[in-house]
Order: structure tokens, then sequence, then C-alpha cells
């Protein structure tokens, strides 16, 4: 079951579970482009798979308006990029509700944010957005990168009683991988450590979990052994899980596909060194986009999109 | 009636009349009461920020009680109310406690929302008043949602957003009267057009003149209304409330009333005329209804001074509360951000 496959089965678990689940954005009846909400009305009906005109202020809106009075709603946002057209819905809106109610009213409902650099999509395309919102308090993020731990939090997400954003980089919804059997919960603030090592801890999120991996083939060829931990969800994070690898390897590069300059990334090293700080033998070391609009022109692309190749310089450079 | 019998009219004939009774003397004397309250709330609150008993900044409703107690007149008690910045008479009229109210504006650990909204961003669940809203039109696009939800739950509630006319301008404004129209849903936008977006003129920002003209737009009725007149506030939603809980959609009603006082407490109003004040004093809703109470013979100089008194002492006892109560320990502010915190940091 391939990722996409695998977030799709996670809608239609939840919205046969709890009839107050519904789904709403743009072109999910037909599930265009990535496919995750094709066949849902099948199933569900036109009641409870919203196909919203392009009113992406509307659209996330309405569905805390849902929220608040009683439904699960499940947004699409098509591409993470378009967030901006409902900035004051996330940011000014359901991030602050509960808090500035004084906790009278939940907003129960999830964004599923659809992101990342790829296939030429250009600057308006291919943004990972998600800094913004780890600088948001109220909401909580999840950054899934296996067919599996996108069905378990997505699920996880859907039956969270506060916001969830969940960031799917849209390089992995053809990847395949298992999923159990039996339904699995992934919960949030619970990293993963997918591959063990003990020389370098590479933390890195979606993508650049699969390059990271990648990555530490190769250097365990040289006999480097690269330790590559998955937070799975940035808030809440699981820094135990984090400071645990560092504390082993002592040595630290953090992935990930976002700018450089105020990203995730930056927060994470703050985090490791407040944890770790006697525990380093290296700066850490980070991979991230140089700081540009994601560029159209392959080539272009290419050279702004952090890979294998730029994980192993990292790691190389930790290692001296 | 069908919403494409109606479309874009802003003649109140269009509606089903028959639809709405017309207020009888309880109604009447009830509305008379809770604009006394709504303009006595509203004094009261600008006296104590006067005098530094209220932290922030204000902006207050005195000169449009007409609009918060014709709408919340028209509803039932389990409807919904999304509001905006200068939104203490729509909570007040839907029948929230002054005590809250009144605490949360002084930032009191007691205020409904413990201190942490204050005056723009109060909410209380309730009475189906789902918030205050420091960002203008914000409330357009949530009122759809919480049409969706009472579809689903079939509860035959309605849900009214009410918004200024600065806030007709904003994108979220034709967002969520377009998708409640395409949707059908039980949804009633009024237009509290107090003639000025902060200090702008209405008709230095707003293309078109009339606000109400704009459902045509979207397909639905659209209603302009003297929101100065309780009566005819009371009647234009009462249409709009039963056309949405009918299943027939949502209708948009532009009430025009004038804002006694400033943008916010302090505003020196350089930007107009002090008639325009003084033209807000000679149309005052209460006197207005109240001349009509007293051509009817519904309300004699002692009952009028009972509703008084009663109102004095409700909000006595909201000021006394608040003065009395403890501010929050600053550490509060770490509390209710999320239901679950599965973490410890």
């Amino acid at each position: 079951m391939d990722f996409g496959e695998a977030l799709g089965l996670a809608l239609r678990e939840e919205m046969r579970r709890d009839p107050r689940v519904f789904v709403i954005g743009e072109d999910i009846v037909l599930g265009v482009p990535f496919g995750v909400t094709k066949g849902l009305v099948d199933e569900f009906g036109p009641d409870r798979v919203l196909n919203a005109p392009i009113s992406e202020s509307a659209i996330v809106g309405s569905a805390m308006g849902a929220a608040m009075t009683g439904l699960v709603p499940v947004v699409d946002m098509h591409f993470a990029d378009f967030v901006t057209c409902a900035m004051d819905e996330v940011v000014n809106q359901i991030a602050k509700s509960r808090y500035m109610f004084g906790g009278q009213i939940d907003c129960p409902l999830t964004l599923r944010m659809p992101y990342g650099i790829g296939k030429s999509a250009g600057g308006h395309h291919s943004n990972s957005v998600e800094a913004w919102f780890v600088n948001t308090p109220g909401l909580k993020i999840c950054v899934p990168s296996t067919p599996a731990d996108g069905r378990g939090l997505l699920k996880t997400a859907i039956r969270d009683p506060d916001p969830v954003l969940v960031f799917e980089h849209r390089g992995l919804y053809r990847v395949p991988g298992a999923v159990p059997g039996a339904e699995t919960l992934v919960p949030l603030g619970s990293a993963d450590v997918k591959r063990a090592g003990r020389d370098v801890t590479v933390i890195a999120t979606a993508r650049m979990v699969h390059e990271s991996l990648e990555a530490a083939r190769r250097l365990a060829e040289e006999g480097i052994e690269v330790e590559v931990v998955d937070p799975r969800s940035l808030v809440p994070l699981d820094r135990e899980t984090l400071a645990a690898s560092v504390r082993k390897t002592n040595r630290v590069v953090i992935a990930e596909e976002g700018p450089m300059r105020g990203s995730v990334g930056a927060w994470l090293a703050w985090v490791v060194m407040e944890d770790c700080f006697d525990d380093l033998d290296a700066p850490i070391g980070r991979v991230a986009a140089p700081d540009v609009p994601i560029p159209f022109s392959p080539p272009l692309e290419a050279f702004v999109m952090p890979n294998a190749d730029t994980v192993v310089a990292a790691v190389r450079q930790a290692l001296k | 009636m069908t919403a494409g019998s109606c479309a874009g009219s802003t003649n109140a004939r269009c509606y089903d009349a028959g639809a709405v009774t017309p207020p009888g003397p309880d109604l009447l004397l009830s509305m008379y009461a809770g604009m006394f309250r709504v303009r006595a709330f509203e004094e009261r609150a600008r006296e104590l920020f006067a005098n530094g008993r209220i932290p922030g900044f204000l902006h207050t409703s005195v000169g449009q009680e007409a609009v918060a107690v014709g709408v919340a007149a028209a509803l039932r008690p389990d409807d919904y109310v999304l509001s905006n910045h200068r939104g203490h008479g729509h909570l007040v009229a839907k029948g929230g406690s002054l005590r809250g109210l009144m605490a949360e504006l002084y930032g009191k650990a007691t205020g409904i929302c413990h201190g942490k909204g204050g005056t723009m961003h109060i909410a209380d669940a309730s009475v189906g008043y789902l918030g205050a809203n420091g960002v203008l039109a914000a409330g357009c696009v949530l009122a759809p949602g919480v049409g969706l939800s009472i579809r689903h739950r079939k509860s035959g509630q309605v849900v009214v957003t009410l918004f200024g006319d600065g806030a007709a301008n904003r994108g979220p404004f034709h967002e969520g009267v377009n998708l409640a129209a395409l949707w059908t849903l039980p949804v009633v936008f009024v237009c509290e057009n107090n003639r000025w977006a902060s200090t702008t003129a209405h008709a230095d920002s707003t293309a078109g003149g009339a606000i109400a003209a704009r459902a045509a737009g979207y397909g639905i009725p659209g209603e302009s209304v003297d929101g100065n007149d309780v009566l005819a506030v009371h009647g234009a939603v009462s249409r709009a409330v039963a056309r949405a809980r009918a299943g027939s959609g949502p209708s948009l009603v532009e009430a025009h009333t004038i804002r006694w006082v400033g943008h916010f407490e302090g505003d020196p109003q350089a930007y107009r005329s002090k008639e325009e004040a003084a033209e807000g004093r000679r149309r005052d809703p209460i006197a207005r209804l109240r001349a009509l109470l007293d051509a009817r013979g519904l309300l004699d100089a002692a009952g009028a001074e009972r509703i008084r008194a009663g109102v004095a002492a409700e909000i006595d006892d909201a000021v006394a509360h608040a003065e009395a109560s403890p501010l929050p320990d600053g550490a509060a502010a770490l509390t209710d951000l999320f239901v679950h915190y599965p973490w410890t940091d």
C-alpha cells in the first residue's frame, strides 16, 4: 500500500467509525490531484465529502464553525501553499479560539497539508510551510514519512480533540510501505528510530527521512553507522527519543526540506542544544533548502532540493 | 418561497410576511428592557474604562442597541451568534451573564474566558454566542460551517453572523455568503452599517452603495432596514430566520444605524461632524420604542422606572462582582490552549 492509499484508508476508517467526521476541500470528490480522497463519495455521499468552491477562507473557516458545534471536519488543503489564503482562519481563529474563550469551545479539526518540492511545480506549489505553524501556539503538527505512520497519525489527528495539521509530502504519495492489517494508531509526540546507528544521529522529517536512509546505506559501506530519527510529530515533540539518540552518538545532523532560515530545523537544533549540550562532540549540522523560492526549471529545482548527497556531506562534516 | 423569487431584492415584501408574527406586548417590553440593558452596560463600561478599571481598548455600541436586541429577539435560545469587535451588546442581548462579561472586561479570573479573551474575544457557549472577533468578517466564514453542523444534527437551529459595513469589503464576507448560498445553509448575515469603517466613511470605502444589494450577486434575499428601529430589525431578521429554519437558505440584512461614540473609547472623532452623533440621538432607538409603548399604553412612568432600576441593579451587581474578583495568576496564561496535552514541556 502506498502513502496516499494509506491516508485514504485512514479517512475511510474514521468516517466509518464516527458519523461526525466529514471531509471538505477543492476537487475532493475526484481526488484531484493526489487521489487520497478518491472514491470516498461512493461510500459516504456528497453530504460527507464536500466538494467546495475555490474559497480557502470559507473552506477552513467553515470547518472551524462545524468543529465548534459538534462535527469533526477533515480539510484537504489541496496544496499547503494555498493555506496563505486562509491564514486568518488557521492562525487567528482555529489556533486561538479555545484559549481565548477560556477553554469553553473545542475545535477538533484536521487540516491535511500536501506540501513539498518536486516535479517542477514551481514557486506556488512547492513550499514547506510547517515552520509557520510550529511558530503558532495552539496547533498540533504531524509530519508522517511512511504509509503506516501516515495512516496511524491521520487517524490520531482526526480523533484528537484539538486542531491538528498533517503535512503530507506530495513526493511520498506513491511510495509503498507495509501497513499493519489491524488498526494501529500512532500517538502524537512519539518519535521513531527508522534506522539504528552509533556514529551520527540524523533527525529528519517526511521525504528527508527517505533521503537520510539512503545516505545511511551509502555511509554504512564505509563503516559509518547513521541513526535516523523521525520525530513524526513536531507539536508535541518527543524530546526524549531525540535526546536518547544524541546521547548515544554525540553528533547530530538535522535534515528538512524547508528553507534554512527561521525553520523547524533551527528550532530542533536549539532543542538538542538545550537537552544535550554536554553530550555534543561537534557542532549541530543542518540540511535545508537555500533561502530562495522554489524555482521551476529542473536543474534549478534539483539544485535547491536537499537529498541523500547533501545529507552524506553534512554527516561527514559532523564527523570531522 | 424559493431563493430565486427573492434574488437580489431589497424589498421586504419579497419575504413571506405570514411567517412572522408582529411582536406582542410582552416582546415589545422585553425588547425595551433589552435595549436599556445594552445601553446601560455600555455606558457603564465606558465610564469604567475612562476611570482605568478596564485594561486594553474598548469598542462600544452605544446608539446601535436596536440591532443587537432586534436580532436576539428573533432567535431561539439555542440559536448561534457570531459577533465582532463591537460585540458586548450582542452578548448582553443574547442573554449572556453580565457578571461573566463584566469580569472578562476587567481581565479577572472570574471572567467568562478567565481573562484570556477580553472585550474583543469573548465567547459564551452557554447561550450559543460563538465569539466576538478581532478580525473583521471572520464570522462570515465560520457561519457556513455552523450551518453545516446544524443541518447534520437536524436541530432546526440557525446561526446569525453580525459584521460591520467595513467588513463587507473583506474577502471572507464574499466567500462566506457564496458558500452559505451555494449549500442553502441556515445562516443569517446581518450587516450593522454604522457609516464608518473605523475612521473611514462608508462612501470612501465601499463601491456600489448598498451592502444589501450584494445579496443579488449570490441569489439570496437582501433587505435594508432602519437599524435604529428595533421593530424593523426584528421583522427583517425574523423573516430571514424563518427562511433559514425552513431550509430555504441564507439571507442578508443590512441595518442602517449610527454610532454615537467613537470607533474606540478615546477616539477624538476628528473625521466626522458632531451633527452625526446628534442625529443618532434624535433617532435614539430606545426613545423611539418608548414612544410606541407610551402610545399603546403599555408602559407608564412607574413601569419604566422599574425597568431602569432593575437594569441598574443588574449592572451594579456585575460591576461589584468584577471589582471583588481576583486577577488571574500569571501562570494561568499557560492553560486552556489544548484539551489534551500529551506532553509535559
